[in-house]
């Protein structure tokens, strides 16, 4: 009954969240509501029993793109009133488009069944994963990922290493720029100085010559 | 979870993908909520992994779930790199001006 209660109402946040990011008119709002959408599907994820996609969930997206796009859309300076002009003459067809896809999807899920083939493996799921659901003294989910996470899967895992390097090398490449005119001490050069400037004594009231 | 099944989860992320692609069409302007309607669509994908992990009791799914939650966080900072390189270089973040770089 409670996680009937709160499964209706993660996902009427989330849905009701998620639309309000594409219908905001302002794009800090959208951020703002793209941050509770994420946390209604965090939500979502604990119901199902993937707590550890849950936390995932909130501390990349919640806690680094949500905060990226913050930044990226207070750091620059756009008239985003001009840019929701079209909203109204793309509405229709957006529309149309979204009711066409939910339609479709929903009657792949109605007539969806399970095929006997998977059958067989909800009868013999694997048993990390079975043990998380069914007995509470079995490992956590969170244990049981990492169970399969660093030993089957682990070069999914270091492939996702390397999109991550791949990701930063590139945002750093992308918006590093020398900037011109700018004081800056430079070692190199100051080691590398010669005696061209010479400390004199100089008597006093005479001045130097 | 009594009457609630994966049905319903797909339900969701159904919706949830829908929005997010009527968000493309929408802002076609604003290429910001295009990137946040891409991170919805994502979204969406992974609830149905997960839903069907949980379904299917076999833990492969959530690790699938990892790997595109990982590609969504390297594409939203690809992205936003990109945008801030192109708001530098012409000022404002129109595109229907994005074509210019091929001229």
């Amino acid at each position: 009954m409670i996680g009937t209660l709160a499964f209706y109402l993660f996902a009427i946040a989330a849905v009701g969240c998620a639309f309000m990011v594409i219908a905001a008119r302002n794009p800090v709002h959208s951020v703002l509501f793209l941050i509770s959408a994420f946390i209604s599907v965090a939500g979502l994820f604990v119901l199902m029993g993937a707590e550890y996609l849950a936390m995932l969930l909130v501390v990349v997206y919640v806690g680094a793109v949500a905060v990226l796009f913050l930044f990226v859309v207070m750091m620059l300076d756009v008239d985003f009133v001009e840019m929701k002009q079209g909203f109204l003459q793309y509405m229709p067809v957006g529309f149309a488009l979204a009711a066409l896809v939910v339609i479709e999807l929903m009657m792949v899920v109605a007539v969806w069944a399970v095929p006997p083939e998977s059958e067989i493996a909800r009868a013999h799921p694997i048993p990390t994963a079975a043990q998380t659901v069914s007995d509470p003294n079995g490992p956590t989910n969170i244990e049981a990922i990492g169970l399969v996470l660093y030993t089957d899967y682990i070069h999914f895992f270091q492939i996702a290493g390397m999109v991550l390097l791949v990701a930063m090398i590139g945002a750093i490449v992308l918006t590093f720029r020398t900037r011109e005119g700018i004081k800056k001490q430079d070692p190199a050069a100051q080691v590398a100085r010669g005696r061209d400037v010479e400390l004199v004594d100089i008597q006093s009231g005479q001045g130097l010559s | 979870m009594a009457d609630i099944g994966l049905g319903h989860y797909l339900a969701v992320a159904a919706i949830l993908f829908a929005i997010g692609m009527a968000g493309i069409f929408l802002n076609r302007k604003n290429v910001i909520v295009i990137l946040m309607s891409i991170e919805l669509m994502l979204l969406a994908v992974n609830i149905n992994l997960v839903a069907f992990s949980q379904f299917l009791g076999d833990l492969t799914g959530q690790v699938f779930a990892f790997m595109v939650l990982t590609v969504a966080a390297a594409e939203a900072a690809i992205g936003l790199a990109i945008l801030v390189a192109f708001f530098r270089n012409r000022g404002d973040i129109a595109v229907d001006d994005a074509n210019l770089m091929k001229n």
